[in-house]
């Protein structure tokens, strides 16, 4: 490497619209390894026909627009550039985007809702939603994803200078239900973004929330839950982008695992470039085992290619449940079904609580406790 | 009236013998003091009579009002009405107290309080400790201090009201002001009605404020020498050197 040249990113390498730039996953490479190829119905090989039956339903406070545009709208693919071959069949077979718009300095008193229903695993459905939140204006989004899918779908979030958006993701799936989706938050100065991603149903998710700054004082905070199911695949892969000085990110993903062949994976991604000075951020995963057979990938990346940040740091646990916390709570007459119960639904609650809608953070938690009743 | 009967109980640790065969009967009304020094087992006792899993029983029994607790689950011999203040209450993250109060009381009790009830039993009893009310909302010994923790406990054992107490050096890092207000909920537990309690200790400080009917010495994992409160006062004086050098 010349003293002229920066240092490159291993982490983010690739990004293309074009499909043919992206060859079919076989298993073996770094972003695929971890995913079974074989249960996403030809979502990866183009195999999977745009058949399928998924109804998508937005509603908007006063003041918020919501409209369903052709492939050649200009405000499409705008921030983000697909980054994996999933991502690129999705984006090149969606018909219509939807496309909602907070203008500036709007401050609508509800939240946005997207509502995403699946009819069937039959058939794949591709989809493209673009959020716009304009300058200085602060927006709700709670995105809820029911029924049963093959779906391949790229959300965009593009947040104006000094705008604010919360986002709350749902994946409540059916059992069969197979989905492969990007989330990428592009943070122009000043910006907040707030991200809540809930996983609890689906034969196989993968979800990649991604974040990119535009300018400086960007601030993200990307928090998920997860509850994996005996032959469940549910996998999230981070990746924050720091290429503006005096950006911050906080990643904080925690999930349980219970019953035979429950697999999660995270991958948390972090890459502070030569121009990311005065970067603040920090990931972490937590894994709760709760049964044999469960199992749990945790991979943390973070590539500093600057000497001059704020704070960077990670951290990844997976363990089973504490004897001692248990102990403590038996000891005072607690049965053990329902000390366990309390030590997850605490492990789990500590971000929930996090959520600031009462009506989301009480569904959240009451999808929570159905889990931990099976 | 209610009876806790030790009887010739071994304890192991992986493989390794720590108790070797105890036998001390606890009745309701009585107070015993089991002092001993560092290592001579008096810890293993208190979690091998709650069920702590870390624990082998080899032999003996452990009756309480005829019942074997050491045939029972851990929950089940609290629901017994057995009670342990543990030395080092562990931090439970994201449960809440008032939460995990609320759900020992109810599976002590076997229904659920009243809800106006309960908030008045535990604005009593944390005000009786001087508690900050602002703790029932934070996370189960998560960030309390020694004294906290040792408080807190001692709140468990006033609200759930067991038949036998079992406290383990509940008084270790206590500072004077602490020692006192954790004493005076000891003995309001003893007024309150037909309650055992054994409280294991090293020091004979808590002995001036919780006065003892029975001192046991504790030695090389069995009791060495039994008495009134007058041996507690000889240990003061005398320390531990005699039992030590005799077991070892």
């Amino acid at each position: 490497m010349g003293l002229n040249e920066k240092p490159l990113s291993t982490l983010h390498e690739k990004a293309s619209y074009d499909l043919a730039d992206f060859d079919v996953p076989t298993g073996r490479e770094e972003a695929w390894r971890f995913t079974p190829l074989s249960r996403l119905k030809g979502l990866h090989n183009g195999k999977a026909e745009a058949t399928g039956q998924l109804v998508v339903q937005a509603w908007t406070p006063s003041g918020v627009s919501a409209e369903w545009v052709g492939r050649e709208d200009p405000r499409i693919g705008r921030a983000y550039v697909p980054a994996d071959r999933v991502s690129a069949q999705a984006y090149n077979a969606f018909e219509k985007a939807l496309v909602i718009t907070v203008p500036k300095e709007a401050t609508p008193e509800d939240h946005i809702k997207v509502e995403l229903r699946g009819g069937g695993a039959d058939g794949a459905s591709y989809g493209h939603i673009v959020v716009v939140v304009e300058p200085l204006a602060q927006a709700v989004v709670v995105i809820e994803h029911q029924g049963s899918a093959v779906y391949a779908d790229n959300i965009e979030f593009v947040v104006g200078d000094g705008a604010s958006l919360k986002v709350v993701s749902l994946q409540d799936w059916e059992d069969d239900a197979v989905h492969v989706s990007h989330h990428h938050a592009q943070l122009a100065k000043d910006a907040t973004f707030r991200s809540f991603v809930v996983t609890l149903g689906g034969d196989l998710v993968r979800l990649s929330p991604s974040v990119s700054y535009t300018g400086p004082g960007g601030d993200a905070d990307l928090a998920g839950v997860y509850f994996v199911d005996a032959g469940q695949h549910l996998e999230h892969r981070l990746l924050v982008d720091h290429s503006q000085p005096h950006c911050k990110s906080n990643v904080d993903y925690r999930g349980a695992l219970q019953g035979e062949d429950a697999h999660a994976v995270w991958i948390g991604d972090v890459i502070i470039r030569v121009e990311a000075e005065g970067t603040d951020t920090y990931e972490l995963n937590r894994n709760l085992i709760l049964t044999d057979g469960a199992r749990a990938d945790s991979v943390p990346n973070l590539e500093i290619l600057t000497g001059e940040v704020a704070g960077a740091g990670h951290a990844s646990t997976s363990g089973r449940l504490d004897d001692e916390h248990i102990f403590y709570l038996q000891a005072r007459g607690i049965p053990f079904d329902e000390a366990r119960r309390l030590v997850i639904r605490g492990f789990l609650g500590q971000l929930i609580e996090r959520i600031e809608i009462d009506e989301i953070r009480e569904r959240v938690m009451g999808a929570v406790e159905a889990e931990l009743a099976r | 009236m209610s009876t806790l009967e030790i009887r010739d109980l071994q304890v192991a640790v992986e493989d390794k013998a720590i108790l070797r065969g105890v036998n001390l009967t606890v009745r309701s009304g009585e107070t015993h003091a089991i002092m001993g020094p560092n290592g001579s087992g008096k810890s293993t006792l208190a979690y091998a009579i709650a069920g702590h899993p870390k624990y082998t029983i080899t032999g003996g029994q452990v009756l309480l009002d005829g019942v074997d607790l050491l045939e029972l689950s851990v929950d089940e011999r609290a629901r017994a009405g057995l009670f342990l203040a543990m030395q080092y209450p562990v931090e439970v993250p994201g449960v809440s107290v008032s939460n995990f109060l609320r759900s020992a009381v109810t599976a002590v009790r076997g229904e659920a309080p009243k809800l106006r009830e309960f908030a008045k039993d535990l604005k009593n009893g944390m005000d009786a400790l001087s508690i900050d009310a602002a703790f029932a909302q934070r996370n189960l010994n998560e960030g309390f201090s020694g004294g906290e923790k040792k408080r807190h406990e001692i709140l468990q054992l006033e609200l759930l009201k067991p038949k036998i107490a079992v406290l383990d050096e509940t008084d270790s890092g206590l500072d004077v002001d602490a020692l006192r207000v954790v004493s005076e909920g000891i003995n309001r537990f003893r007024a309150s009605g037909d309650t055992g309690v054994l409280l294991i200790t090293h020091y004979t400080r808590i002995l001036r404020y919780v006065k003892p009917d029975f001192v046991h010495v504790f030695a090389g994992g069995r009791i060495v020498e039994e008495g009134g409160p007058e041996l507690a006062d000889k240990l003061e004086s005398e320390g531990y050197e005699q039992y030590t050098k005799a077991t070892a």
